[in-house]
């Protein structure tokens, strides 16, 4: 396959390989690539750099959009462990559900999941914004330092469990809070800041229905009442 | 890292391609493992007890071992060969002759018992091992597989997944267990007998031995999630029932998909995206410490 592509490109898993496709995406400076055939393979758009436009036409396996950075990613189906793990800018969306630690690390730009996303979603989250469709496993957000997660569904066990300054919001159920998060209240620059995420998102979800959940700041200094 | 896969049929109309359907899922776990597998098949039988054996020299005079046998038990036995494995169908007590077979026949691994359970395992490429022992052939109710990537113990035909120790109950695993060499002990001074050093062995001992205490399948998995400590995704096969269960964790990767005709569950979507009907599939990811069980008696989820 050739390094240098046309834009508005088809490019086929099956018919070449995940190194090909990625190799071809990673040339690319502008333009839109639909990637066929993925069938659940790992590592695809990883890496990406450039204001490029990729859809892949099915499921894909582990770290899709791994490190994405100004590109817009989306998944015409679910997604696999680490999707945009460590995304720094652009975009990442997800059609259907996606599996464990969506989003872990992500420095920057959104990520989108229509459906549900399993445990760890979120996870030492660093300052990208996050918004599921659907709900969230246990130990969501967990050690989450910066950024914002919604859920517009139910969140699992361990919420924000040793989380620093993300906001997380949540507008179903938590089945628990991890420790050092509570419910905090809901101000203006909150609301505003929730009904962004979810106009960019194109979740249509009333933002009164949302709870907000935080750090209640008892763990960033040594205090012997923590100790076991 | 290791893959897994479980099919179960609720569709009878299916039973003729489980095995093509298993293969499949199979072939898409072969990165996941690509030293070693194995498959557990029910695919009936009748009222005697089948045995699957395993010669680890490759070089058991199997019409020697059933005539010893024979002459030992006092019953009928019936040995059909396949590569390194032989089946054994009889009358007589099926434990009995694991028992005898453990403690007399050195080079030999018993891999299955049970009127409905067939296990085959073999070292190297998974599609080569479902290749070996006709998989794609096979038909039958419900398939659990296994591709290994050792971590623990040796890579040996023996060290494959599935266990099974109990009859018609089986066992594959995607992650270690910290407490084995404790509990091995305790089973064997209930009567199990172990074969491998393999932590997932005593995973399969652990719930066949809560079994054969009475308890229901969904009793053992709970008192398992008390007494094994360690990292899991379980897939368990019953001669009727299949279970799904993940430790309180849950580092290692599951998914389960669920219609009308089938339950199929496996380490990634991709095992399950060739199967009929998949896109009308309810997916999700079984949720840590949570049993999901199915059986042919009570269609649907029992837990």
């Amino acid at each position: 396959m050739s390094d240098t592509l046309l834009r508005n490109t088809t490019l086929d898993v099956a018919a070449s390989s995940v190194r090909d496709v990625n190799r071809a995406l990673k040339a690319a400076d502008d333009g839109s690539f639909q990637v066929l055939n993925s069938g659940g393979a790992h590592a695809l758009a990883c890496g990406l750099d450039a204001p490029v436009d990729v859809t892949i036409k099915g499921h894909a396996g582990y770290y899709c959009a791994g490190m994405n950075k100004h590109a817009s990613v989306t998944v015409e189906g679910n997604a696999s462990t680490g999707l945009a793990e460590n995304m720094m800018s652009g975009t990442v969306r997800v059609k259907g559900n996606v599996s464990q630690s969506a989003g872990a690390t992500a420095h920057g730009g959104l990520l989108v999941i229509e459906g549900d996303a399993s445990a760890r979603c979120g996870i030492s989250l660093k300052g990208a914004e996050i918004v599921v469709g659907g709900s969230v496993g246990h130990m969501s957000a967990f050690m989450a330092q910066a950024g914002a997660l919604v859920v517009c569904g139910d969140a699992g066990e361990a919420l924000g469990d040793s989380i620093y300054e993300a906001r997380l919001y949540v507008r179903g159920s938590v089945a628990s809070l991890g420790a050092d998060c509570i419910e905090k209240e809901m101000r203006d620059e909150h609301r505003e800041q929730l009904a962004d995420l979810l106009s960019r998102a194109g979740m249509d979800a009333n933002i009164a229905d949302f709870k907000r959940y935080g750090s209640a700041r008892q763990l960033y200094n040594f205090k012997i009442d923590n100790a076991y | 890292m290791c893959g897994i896969v479980g099919l179960f049929l609720k569709n009878k109309a299916l039973e003729p391609e489980l095995g093509r359907l298993t293969a499949l899922m199979l072939h898409e776990m072969c990165d996941r493992g690509p030293d070693s597998a194995g498959f557990a098949i029910y695919g009936g039988g009748d009222d005697r007890a089948k045995l699957v054996l395993l010669s680890k020299s490759g070089e058991t005079d199997w019409a020697a071992m059933k005539d010893q046998l024979v002459a030992e038990l006092s019953a009928e036995m019936e040995l059909e060969t396949l590569h390194d494995h032989a089946i054994i169908r009889t009358s007589a007590d099926g434990r009995a002759v694991r028992r005898w077979i453990i403690d007399n026949a050195p080079d030999v691994t018993v891999l299955s018992l049970g009127k409905n359970i067939e296990v085959f395992k073999g070292v190297g490429d998974p599609d080569r091992v479902a290749k070996d022992f006709g998989l794609a052939e096979r038909t039958g109710t419900h398939a659990i597989a296994h591709t290994r990537m050792a971590t623990e113990s040796a890579i040996t035909t023996a060290g494959s997944h599935p266990f099974s120790t109990g009859a018609d109950t089986c066992l594959v695993h995607n992650g270690s267990l910290s407490n084995h060499n404790n509990l091995r002990e305790m089973l064997m001074t209930h009567g199990e007998q172990f074969q491998t050093e393999n932590d997932s062995e005593v995973a399969a001992a652990y719930l066949a031995w809560r079994m054969s205490e009475g308890d229901t399948l969904n009793q053992a998995l709970e008192s398992a999630l008390r007494d094994l400590d360690g990292f899991y995704t379980f897939a368990i096969g019953t001669e009727n029932g299949f279970a799904v269960l993940r430790d309180p964790v849950a580092c290692k990767p599951a998914v389960i998909a669920e219609t009308d005709d089938w339950v199929a569950m496996a380490s990634e979507f991709r095992a399950i995206a060739p199967l009929p009907g998949v896109e009308n599939a309810k997916i999700y990811e079984p949720e840590p410490a949570k049993i999901y069980s199915w059986s042919h008696a009570v269609k649907g989820q029992a837990a």
